[in-house]
């Protein structure tokens, strides 16, 4: 069965439509990557899965019950836990405080504030300093153990490489694994094809709020995921 | 040279007043960006609020805060929930008029309950009660007990914001009230809970108020503006700041008064801007921007 499942999902921002009919499902383990150019629709597709938009059309449903509509908050509850684009650290807090309030569901799971330590042994030296102080391979770490602290069994990442070095995107994405392990789904939203074809399972490829490629990501070759992804040819798999 | 000092030490006491005066202001501006134009009718709401039961019940007005604080914070929760919340975002001018309105209906509304009369709570011989500090210097033991009230209320508001787990979660909703979310913590809960806080300490400023010196339904403008000054001049976001701003406030206008009682209230506006004009932060700003 699958862990997250959205049928002819839409969104809206005021009269602007950004989705068009979203199908698109994860299954229990799996990693997601979301792919497309900027505009697409992905960021907004995370945001309306983990109840940040308000307006949406179509059904979600997320470990077998419908949750479209429900606020974001409740839904961190459930399990859905997301690393936003830009990390979106809280200024005012210390890392660990920004740790600790990811932890404020309650959900219970294998993460606290000492797994995310043993996962980025850097933020344990940093813990009280100011989150927005850190460099911004480390804002990443934070934010990513940030979600982690909710214990989500479906995590989505926008864009965790994004104005990182290529040596200190190495250093986050070796996170991912560990994540693995703990059966935590995930959905993988990148611009850069190459790394996500190393990690993911499967690849959804949204152009202008549609999906225009989907396939596991050994299927796929990077002529076919180009035209998706440019809009090149009417890409199918 | 006693004379100076009687003078401003009765000044930085009436600025426990002020302090109180901002406090709530300064909170809810601090974590919603919120300014209540209402503040200073909500303090006099409280106050007419500890009138009523005195009245109704014969408690002694200080016994009446057990009673005003929990109700003003729920009316403040209310408020926040039901109404504020709703004004909140990019546009700054939907929550200035909004807490306009609400002033213009509290005002009106005590009118037609309590009339236009100035009233006051009896609070007995505690009006008149006084310490001896040095020969020739005594202070009332009541405004002197408003300032270190002042001061406890801030300092356990700063305890509150920093050193607990709702207070992060305060601090994390006023810098991302959409990303706090994410954490699973509901920001209208949060912003509504900072209410209650902002109309609680509201409320021991009323009746505290109530007991100094007389209210009428249209004294609470007043308090508003002695309130944004305390805050200004101390530097936004920054509560201790707030306590010192009122304080200067308060010595600014002894000061004017003692050199003639029609000065009292410019002198406090002059030395709000003078210092507006020297430091336009405020004297220890900790916002950015």
């Amino acid at each position: 069965m699958s862990l997250l499942e959205t049928t002819g999902l839409t969104a809206f921002y005021g009269d602007f439509q950004a989705l068009f009919g979203i199908d698109l499902h994860v299954d229990e383990g799996e990693v997601i990557g979301l792919i497309g150019a900027n505009g697409a629709g992905k960021t907004t597709l995370l945001r309306a899965i983990t109840g940040l938009l308000g307006r949406l059309g179509g059904q979600i449903s997320f470990a077998g019950a419908p949750i479209g509509g429900m606020r974001a908050e409740l839904l961190v509850k459930r399990g859905i836990a997301m690393v936003p684009e830009g990390r979106k650290l809280f200024p005012s807090l210390t890392v660990q405080e920004n740790l600790t309030l990811g932890a404020y569901a309650g959900r219970p799971g294998a993460w606290n504030l000492e797994h995310v330590y043993n996962l980025f042994p850097i933020l344990a030296e940093r813990r009280h300093a100011a989150a927005t102080k850190l460099s911004g391979g480390q804002q990443q770490m934070v934010a990513i153990g940030r979600a982690l602290m909710s214990n989500p069994s479906l995590l989505l990442c926008d864009e965790i490489s994004l104005g990182l070095a290529p040596v200190v995107i190495a250093d986050v994405y070796a996170a991912l694994p560990v994540i693995r392990a703990t059966s935590t789904s995930i959905i993988l939203v990148e611009q850069d094809i190459g790394q996500v074809m190393r990690v993911a399972d499967r690849l959804y490829c949204l152009r202008e709020g549609r999906v225009v490629l989907e396939g596991a990501a050994a299927a796929l070759d990077r002529q076919q995921i180009n035209d998706a992804y440019f809009g090149t040819m009417a890409a199918k798999a | 040279m006693i004379f100076w000092i009687d003078i401003i030490v009765q000044g930085l006491l009436v600025g426990g007043f002020y302090a109180l005066f901002a406090t709530g202001l300064s909170l809810m501006f601090g974590v919603m960006r919120l300014v209540n134009l209402a503040h200073g009718d909500i303090i006099i709401l409280a106050a007419f609020a500890a009138l009523a039961i005195v009245r109704l019940t014969g408690l002694p007005p200080l016994l009446c805060l057990g009673l005003v604080i929990p109700l003003m914070g729920l009316l403040g929760y209310a408020l926040q929930r039901l109404v504020l919340n709703r004004t909140l975002g990019r546009d700054v001018l939907p929550p200035l008029l909004v807490t306009f309105g609400i002033s213009i209906i509290i005002q009106n509304g005590l009118l037609l309950g309590f009339s236009a009369d100035s009233e006051s709570l009896p609070i007995g011989d505690l009006t008149t009660r006084s310490v001896t500090l040095l020969p020739g210097l005594a202070v009332g033991l009541y405004p002197l007990a408003v300032l270190l009230m002042a001061a406890l209320v801030i300092g356990g508001l700063q305890l509150l914001i920093y050193k607990t787990s709702l207070g992060a979660a305060v601090r994390a909703a006023s810098d991302d009230p959409v990303t706090i979310r994410l954490m699973g913590v509901d920001n209208r809960h949060i912003f509504a809970l900072a209410a209650a806080l902002g109309f609680a300490v509201a409320g021991l400023a009323g009746v505290l108020m109530g007991g100094y010196t007389s209210f009428s339904p249209s004294s609470g403008p007043q308090n508003l503006l002695f309130g944004f000054e305390a805050i200004i001049i101390g530097g936004l976001g920054n509560l201790w700041g707030t306590l010192i701003g009122g304080v200067i406030l308060g010595v600014a206008q002894a000061l004017g008064a003692a050199i003639d009682p029609g000065y009292q209230v410019l002198a406090g506006h002059v030395v709000f801007l003078a210092i507006l004009l020297a430091a336009p932060r405020g004297l220890f700003p900790r916002m950015a921007s």
